[in-house]
């Protein structure tokens, strides 16, 4: 097992806690490409982790490798101090593990309501034929789902669209939509594949605040890809930054700044 | 009083439209699974021929593969000497139903995950053929008369509460008992069905996959779990269309063509349209019916209904490729 450090207090007063997952000694290949190689890190329980790094450095890989979308050829995941085996990534989301993703995945043919709803699918207990039998109870489970959609939903300010057919909304609502619905889930771990990637400043600076508020507020843990530095270095504890699937840096944002072999790499030094 | 032949067209219509609910039935099949998994279930047909000759085998008390046990030890068994009651027996053929919806998720589609949807209708054209041969080994390739007790022959009451309408030529609309039970049935479970997409746990997950398998994964819905249950849904709807047919003209293995009729009611209501199937089911059924009775009989030398339903799909095609109800695919360039 890996050691558990004590938790501590971050300087605006959160409490983070002891590692909820590790990654170790990850890698992974598609036929000969490798995508990552050989990276460890570990995400806090309570933290904002980034991942950063330029285009094709594997930061949506590395997300898909903790979704379980991909399965890595090596390298152990560990989750709540437990080796996780081989899952499919619903399994994993079983676990209160919830994602976004880069291309935004709605159900465009559901309402921004019924998308968020399907977020507590995992909280629904009565099956065929208890909902058929068991009505009441049934009705009580559904009257439960729904409070905690909408506190989502307001929580998100997406209130007066809760109706609206996701396919009519424009991107950044999208955005908006996706996370209220990982959010519905009441996830333990957030995972968000660059969610601000296609916003204005403005939207930018609206998704920080959710994120922060989230994090805040629920206290979920969040780990999350991001490729505009200044937003990453404004709301996240910790850094991970990966150029080439390799890991160059892992730290706070103020470690990783000035760190060399990450500046070379977001300027673009050439490599030998 | 209405001219006689008036109401000739109206009872052709009706009669459409109770064969045109069948062809709905048959049609509902295909759309669920297109929906959730993309694949054009080519076995659809002799799915309902399978349920079919499954139920009619467990109510008589048929032994399965009695060939073939004779054949491997020289005895001579065909019947067990019983008889199971209707009702238990679709339940028995239910769960029949379900166990051959989860062989085909483990056994061909798991295998066939991400394949292009050519190799995935491929296997759906190998597993009818196999279904086919499998059923025929199993209950034997006899013409079996179906009965679980819906009335047939001629509604007396339609007819004599409607002879007043016309002159002494009219003796009132003839419409069959069992197609007017079979459309009660299909309306039942049409109401079913979407109360199950809309209201369950497992009927939002179903909409969830049809529409996005990425993000149903990501909030915890197995894709697998949920095509077995489209596939066994489809299983159900193939049961009641192969009992309604079989009822209707005995279960034997032209039954699968049936599955051949519901493409041009795709083609008009749309492949992944649930209301699609319903109306284009209607319409194909009323169009070749009131066809032939207007242009084809008097004018073309009859048997129209052959293939009025495939030139329709065929004007359909050219006009309005997705169907009165399917979704329009636009690709950016």
């Amino acid at each position: 097992m890996f050691d558990q450090p004590e938790s501590f207090l971050t300087a605006d007063g959160r409490t983070i806690g002891g590692v909820m997952m590790e990654m170790k000694n990850i890698t992974l290949r598609f036929g000969g490409v490798v995508a990552i190689q050989d990276i460890s890190f570990d995400i806090r329980e309570g933290e904002i982790r980034a991942i950063i790094g330029p285009n094709g450095a594997g930061k949506s890989s590395m997300l898909n490798v903790i979704s379980g979308f991909y399965n890595p050829q090596e390298g152990e995941v560990w989750y709540k101090g437990e080796l996780r085996p081989s899952m499919k990534p619903f399994e994993v989301a079983r676990q209160g593990i919830a994602r976004t993703f880069q291309n935004i995945a709605l159900f465009e043919g559901m309402s921004v309501l019924d998308n968020v709803m399907t977020g507590r699918l995992n909280h629904m207990k009565a099956g065929i034929l208890g909902q058929a039998l068991w009505y009441g109870s049934a009705q009580r489970e559904e009257t439960k789902n729904r409070e905690v959609v909408e506190r989502v939903i307001d929580f998100l300010e997406i209130q007066d669209i809760r109706k609206t057919p996701v396919s009519r909304l424009p991107y950044g609502l999208k955005k908006r939509v996706e996370l209220a619905r990982a959010l519905a889930a009441d996830p333990k771990l957030l995972l968000l594949d660059e969610p601000m990637a296609g916003m204005n400043v403005e939207e930018k600076e609206d998704m920080s605040r959710f994120i922060l508020d989230v994090n805040d507020e629920f206290g979920t843990t969040i780990a999350l890809i991001e490729h505009d530095m200044s937003v990453v270095m404004d709301i996240s504890d910790r850094v991970v930054v990966m150029d080439y699937g390799k890991k160059i840096g892992d730290g706070t944002p103020k470690d990783v700044r000035s760190n060399q072999a990450v500046i070379d790499a977001y300027l673009g030094v050439a490599h030998d | 009083m209405l001219p006689d032949q008036f109401l000739f067209g109206v009872e052709v219509m009706l009669n459409g439209l109770m064969a045109g609910v069948l062809y709905a039935l048959v049609a509902l099949g295909f759309v669920l699974i297109f929906k959730a998994s993309g694949i054009f279930n080519y076995a659809q047909g002799v799915m309902a021929l399978f349920g079919a000759l499954t139920l009619v085998g467990i109510m008589d008390g048929q032994v399965p593969f009695a060939h073939l046990i004779n054949a491997i030890f020289g005895t001579d068994v065909h019947h067990f000497g019983w008889h199971v009651p209707a009702f238990l027996s679709i339940l028995l053929v239910m769960v029949v139903m379900v166990g051959l919806a989860w062989c085909v998720q483990h056994f061909i589609f798991r295998h066939l995950v991400g394949q292009e949807p050519i190799i995935l209708f491929m296997a759906t054209i190998g597993l009818a053929y196999f279904m086919e041969g499998f059923g025929d080994m199993m209950w034997n390739s006899e013409i079996k008369k179906l009965d679980i007790g819906i009335p047939q022959g001629g509604s007396m009451w339609i007819e004599e509460a409607t002879s007043f309408l016309g002159g002494t030529n009219f003796y009132g609309f003839f419409i069959d008992k069992l197609e007017i039970v079979a459309s009660a049935v299909a309306i039942v479970l049409v109401i079913i069905l979407v109360a199950f997409a809309q209201y369950t746990k497992q009927g939002r997950a179903m909409r969830a996959v049809a529409d996005d398998h990425q993000a149903a994964l990501s909030v915890g819905i197995s894709l697998s779990f949920i095509w077995v249950l489209v596939w066994s849904l489809a299983g159900f709807v193939a049961l009641v269309a192969g009992i309604m047919w079989g009822a209707k003209s005995g279960v034997q293995f032209s039954l699968s063509l049936i599955a051949l009729k519901a493409l041009p009611v795709l083609m008009l209501g749309g492949f992944t349209s649930i209301p699609g199937a319903i109306v284009g089911g209607l319409i194909v059924g009323v169009g070749e019916k009131l066809f032939e009775f207007l242009i084809g009989a008097p004018f073309l030398g009859g048997a129209t209904e052959n293939w009025f339903a495939y030139m329709l799909a065929l004007v359909f095609l050219v006009f309005r490729p997705q169907g009165l109800f399917g979704e329009k695919i636009i690709e950016r360039v």
